[in-house]
């Protein structure tokens, strides 16, 4: 809500000037996003008289004027198009200085001379009209300073108001608000009645009265319809951002902004039969005042005459019944729609209306007769006219009720935290115009009709606190509850994880949940997305089934940065759909891309590959203390190159995934290297055992190495477990110490080195001891395997 | 003086000139060599008359240990100094990159939310999580926030076809929580919100903290004490706070809060206030009896505020020119 400081001070004492003022507003809740000045200072500009204008003897479009400015007449060369003798507009005197820096100069324009300039609203930055000069009323004083004379030494707020706060998108709610807490004086909004000058009347019915329990409304004849709305009106309009059209639309607009009260006018001739609000047939056709058709739907209120729908209740009227600069008798509508009757209606039209606005938080259910007086009032003031009688067609029992609300003295206090007095209390309310009963230890209150915000007790507290001020609230400590936080070992955290990952070179991102639906199908093709209906973009526009995408837009990025090697990490949830539901889980993925190891003066560094991630997330399932269940099986994955992949599997559950990405895919982000990527299933991966303490042995181990021939085929997983079986308790440790293919090998077989370390618990091993389990473990892996032993 | 004591001495000149090993051998060969002088000399005692012998022998055999002691020390002092100058051949260029993996790093986002928990954990709060994809009870209805209600307005929501949405605060974790486990409960909900927003100052995604107690007895001036205790300990000074009004379904009396910044501006970093007793009810806690207080954070403003970010977007540009000045 954009206000300005010279209307509110009709109604409260703003001597304190802008900034006490929006600060008195900001502690009462009403946030004041800005403040500015409503006009340049325009020294040297002036209400200056046109006495007299002939044709400029070289140019067409030029006149020559004769301009009083009060101390003298000056000789002014013009090019507006609506100059003529007798009009006032300002002027600007030599030596003068436009809001746009250009200082007035004598000049000399086809031969004639200059001295000052007759401007526009738009070089004066007043508005953005620029079709001619604007034009100042027959009565302004010449010579005055426009500054003065529009009142320009004045500032517009601009107020954040709260949803719950719909009586402060008004003047008069602001004013009552800045006089409550600066504790000034606050003029009412006067109950003046226009007496009716005729007994005219449109009948009015309220089949919807549920939606729209009261309506006032008043028969206005006879209007002049070759008036303008005053300067200080249009001025005042201005300043809060609506554009002057004419005197029946400047008046309802300029009594909403004041009252909060929307009001519409009909051009009477229009309306036929009588009005109805009602609620509209389904498929309804309905054409808007800006000439936009609608189809309406059976929940949306409207107005109706004998014709159909004439209007969208609350939010715009609609073109049939328009009023226009030609209408000289208007129907004066000043209703009170419920805000559910309102809300979601304008948006679903693409309407965000000052009126749909307004009714929509909930505008007074008293104010329409006030409404449409002080519209009538103004209305008849420029317009001349005569004005009907105020019939207001309502449904009490449906029209909001204001109660009571029983306040405890306990009860407040406990909340805020502090100790108040019966006077403090009683006149931050009375302040607030609600009405207060004291009673022992309660208080029965009372608020104004506006104030449908207030319902409960705790609002009337916060009622009592805003008056008081937050900042006067004490600082206490609370009494310390005992409460341990909890320290697992059951699991490991994906904070340790990532740091883990971060020692190893990995810089973790934060990519958003949803992406572009094309790069989700080239990582899942086929897969159900879990499109979101309504997306802000196109590229997220489906929640992620994957991390991957988003690291490889990632990668994609700094690649694009000339970043020759990364290493990414995300920690955060994936989507998937099912059955209607949506599943979440907690992933942790990676991508990485580049040398090894950073560039070193100690020679290049091999592609980091497969068994460099790998070992990362052997590390991270090491923490788990549970590292020997899981296993790493050959698989196939669409995003990933075939002959390159790993299931990561715990207790026959894929946990995670481990890959070269697929080339179709590596495309998207560099052509010429190719990225290995990773992902783990948090929850499912991350089951850890609590450490257990073995005794260890200590007797002296032997190793033994083992060079064994096997098929190209056969994983070492399968002969490690071989191994295993085969050497018993005896074997503390296996390791791989060589894996060769080529000359002294056969084509399709291989040769592994192994490394067996053998121990036991209570006796020093013999050499006979370890032959005698060599020998059985050879023996299994010939027998089992196909295994030749090398010598 | 004997010509013992003589070849002694231009021995032990001629040892302690020798320049390296060879030279030093061979000063040894010269004098305690088979053929050497000292063995010359000990062949010549033989000669003497037996009672002199032993005096003889000893004296020869005195001076050549004296030798021998004479050549060890001149060893290993050209031992000492070959090794010296092998070493010093060795130098290293110390100034030279050490090897290996550098650091990764933290999201500041991350960073900035494990600071959060932290110091809040000190004061017993716990950190409790709730799904990303929720339903419009539990973001909007259990928090006060009906449909109709203009609130949901300022939550430009995520829908998904389904009818269910992408949540929109953290709060909906208060509800999940408290239905959970009752009252008295005191914990944080971390995460990622979405708003369907998109500009200089909004992406569609940021990070909220969300911290709620409920106890007997919570007070508006409680909330005060933990919030300017939390702020100064996030940014390591003594801050000065406003309180000001607010408006939030969920909360009454609310407010908003902004720190002082060194700049003298005031700067908007979280909401909060008491709980709402129909949040309460809704989740079959008694209002008469418990009270809490609820406060929501934006992880990206702290973040900002904290070291000086002047684009919320950068925080989800993944770019590793910003990320990596987060050491």
């Amino acid at each position: 809500m954009r206000v300005n400081l010279d209307w509110l001070g009709d109604w409260t004492d703003v001597s304190v000037g802008p900034e006490a003022v929006a600060s008195a507003l900001t502690a009462a809740g009403l946030e004041v996003d800005e403040v500015t000045a409503v006009a340049a200072p325009l020294d040297g500009i002036v209400v200056g008289a046109v006495r007299k204008v002939e044709r400029h003897p070289n140019a067409d479009r030029l006149s020559v004027c004769e301009v009083d400015d009060g101390s003298a007449v000056h000789r002014v060369v013009c090019g507006a198009p609506n100059v003529r003798a007798d009009i006032k507009a300002p002027f600007a005197r030599i030596g003068s200085r436009l809001p746009d820096g250009r200082e007035i100069e004598a000049a000399e324009l086809r031969g004639v001379s200059s001295q000052g300039m007759l401007c526009s609203a738009k070089e004066l930055e007043l508005s953005d009209d620029a079709a001619g000069l604007l034009l100042l009323d027959a009565d302004a004083p010449v010579g005055a300073p426009l500054r003065d004379y529009l009142r320009l030494d004045d500032t517009a707020l601009e107020v954040n108001v709260t949803p719950n706060r719909g009586d402060c998108f008004s003047v008069v709610g602001l004013a009552r608000e800045i006089a409550a807490s600066l504790g000034n004086a606050f003029r009412k909004p006067p109950a003046s009645a226009v007496a009716p000058a005729h007994g005219e009347t449109f009948p009015v019915t309220l089949t919807a009265a549920a939606q729209c329990p009261r309506f006032a409304g008043r028969v206005v004849t006879g209007l002049a319809t070759d008036r303008k709305s005053p300067l200080w009106l249009r001025e005042r309009l201005r300043r809060a951002g609506l554009r002057a059209i004419h005197p029946v639309v400047d008046v309802t607009n300029y009594v909403m902004l004041e009252l909060g009260q929307p009001l519409h006018a009909y051009d009477l001739g229009k309306l036929a039969a009588g009005i109805d609000v009602r609620l509209a047939k389904s498929g309804e056709p309905l054409v808007l005042l800006d000439g936009k058709a609608l189809e309406l739907q059976d929940d949306v209120l409207v107005i109706a005459d004998g014709n159909g729908a004439i209007g969208l209740a609350g939010i715009m009227g609609g073109q049939s019944t328009a009023v226009s600069a030609a209408s000289d008798t208007v129907f004066l509508e000043s209703a009170y729609f419920t805000p559910r009757a309102i809300t979601g209606r304008a948006r679903r039209f693409g309407l965000h209306t000052d009126a749909s606005l307004r009714f929509e938080r909930g505008v007074d259910p008293t104010g329409q007769a006030r409404a449409i007086e002080r519209a009538t009032e103004l209305l008849l003031g420029i317009c001349g006219g005569r004005a009907g009688p105020v019939v207001v067609t309502e449904d009490r029992k449906r029209a909001p009720a204001r109660g009571a609300i029983v306040l405890r003295r306990e009860r407040l206090e406990a909340l805020l935290g502090m100790a108040l007095t019966d006077e403090q209390i009683e006149s931050s309310l009375e302040r607030l115009e609600m009405q207060v009963e004291r009673g022992p230890g309660h208080w029965r209150i009372t608020p104004p009709a506006f104030r449908f915000d207030l319902a409960i007790e705790e609002d009337l507290i916060e009622e009592v606190g805003r008056m008081i001020g937050y900042d006067e609230v004490p600082i206490t400590p609370a009494a310390a509850t005992e409460q341990l936080g909890a320290a697992t070992e059951k699991s490991v955290a994906a904070d340790r994880a990532l740091d883990v990952l971060v020692a190893r070179g990995y810089t973790e991102v934060i990519t958003y949940s949803f992406i572009d639906p094309e790069l989700e199908e080239a990582i899942n093709p086929g897969a159900t997305q879990v499109p979101l209906a309504n997306p802000i973009a196109s590229d997220l526009a489906v929640l992620r089934r994957s991390l991957w995408p988003g690291l490889i837009v990632a990668a994609r990025r700094n690649v694009a940065h000339q970043r020759a090697r990364l290493k990414l990490v995300e920690v955060g949830p994936q989507f998937t759909a099912d059955d209607g539901r949506v599943a979440e889980t907690a992933v942790l993925a990676g991508i990485v891309l580049g040398e090894r190891l950073p560039e070193h003066w100690d020679g290049a560094a091999p592609p980091l590959d497969f068994f460099d991630v790998k070992g990362d997330i052997e590390s991270l399932l090491d923490m788990t203390g549970m590292g020997t269940e899981f296993r790493f099986e050959a698989a196939t994955h669409p995003a990933l190159s075939p002959g390159r992949t790993a299931r990561i599997i715990r207790a026959n559950e894929t946990v995670g995934w481990l890959g070269v990405l697929h080339p179709n895919v590596q495309e998207l982000i560099d052509r010429k290297r190719s990225a290995v990527v990773f992902a783990l299933q948090l929850e499912r991966a991350f089951v850890a055992s609590v450490p257990q303490f073995e005794h260890y042995s200590k007797f002296p181990s032997i190793r033994r190495d083992l060079a064994i021939v096997v098929d190209e085929q056969t994983p070492v997983e399968t002969i490690t477990a071989t191994v295993r079986a085969a050497a018993g308790t005896l074997l503390q440790e296996l390791v791989i110490f060589d894996v060769y293919r080529g000359p002294g090998v056969d084509s399709r077989r291989k040769s592994v080195g192994l490394g067996l370390i053998l121990q036991d618990t209570y006796r020093t091993l013999t050499d006979a001891d370890a032959d005698k389990t060599m020998q059985s473990v050879t023996l299994r892996l010939e027998r089992e395997l196909g295994a030749t032993i090398r010598t | 003086m004997s010509n013992i004591a003589q070849l002694l001495e231009e021995a032990e000149s001629a040892a302690r000139a020798a320049d390296d090993l060879a030279e030093l051998d061979a000063v040894r060969v010269k004098y305690l060599g088979k053929k050497g002088l000292f063995t010359q000399q000990l062949r010549e005692v033989g000669k003497l008359a037996p009672e002199l012998i032993p005096a003889a022998g000893k004296e020869i055999n005195t001076a050549k240990d004296a030798l021998a002691t004479a050549l060890e020390a001149r060893r290993s002092a050209l031992e000492a100094r070959r090794l010296e100058a092998e070493l010093a051949a060795q130098a290293l260029d110390v100034t030279l990159p050490g090897r290996g993996e550098r650091l990764g790093r933290v999201h500041p986002v991350t960073r900035t939310l494990r600071r959060m928990t932290e110091i809040l954990s000190h004061a017993g709060f716990d950190v409790h999580t709730g799904p990303q994809v929720e339903d419009e009870f539990h973001n909007f209805t259990a928090l006060n926030i009906p449909e109709d209600h203009p609130a949901r307005a300022m939550h430009d929501t995520f829908y998904l076809r389904s009818g269910l949405l992408l949540r929109t605060h953290t709060s909906p974790v208060q509800i999940r929580a408290l239905r959970e486990h009752g009252a008295p409960l005191r914990l944080i909900a971390p995460g990622r919100v979405y708003r369907r927003d998109s500009d200089l100052t909004h992406t569609p995604m940021f990070t909220q903290v969300e911290g709620l107690v409920v106890d007997r007895h919570v007070s508006f001036a409680n909330l005060k004490s933990l919030l300017y205790d939390f702020v100064s300990k996030f940014f390591e000074r003594e801050v000065k706070l406003r309180f000001r009004p607010s408006y939030f379904p969920f909360t009454e009396p609310s407010a908003e809060v902004d720190v002082l910044a060194e700049s003298g501006r005031w700067l908007e970093i979280l909401g909060c206030g008491m709980v709402h007793p129909n949040v309460l009810r809704n989740v079959g806690i008694d209002p008469d009896v418990w009270s809490g207080y609820a406060f929501g954070m934006g992880v990206e403003r702290l973040a900002m505020l904290r070291y000086g970010v002047d684009d919320l977007r950068s925080f989800f540009d993944n770019d590793l020119r910003f990320l990596e000045q987060f050491r």
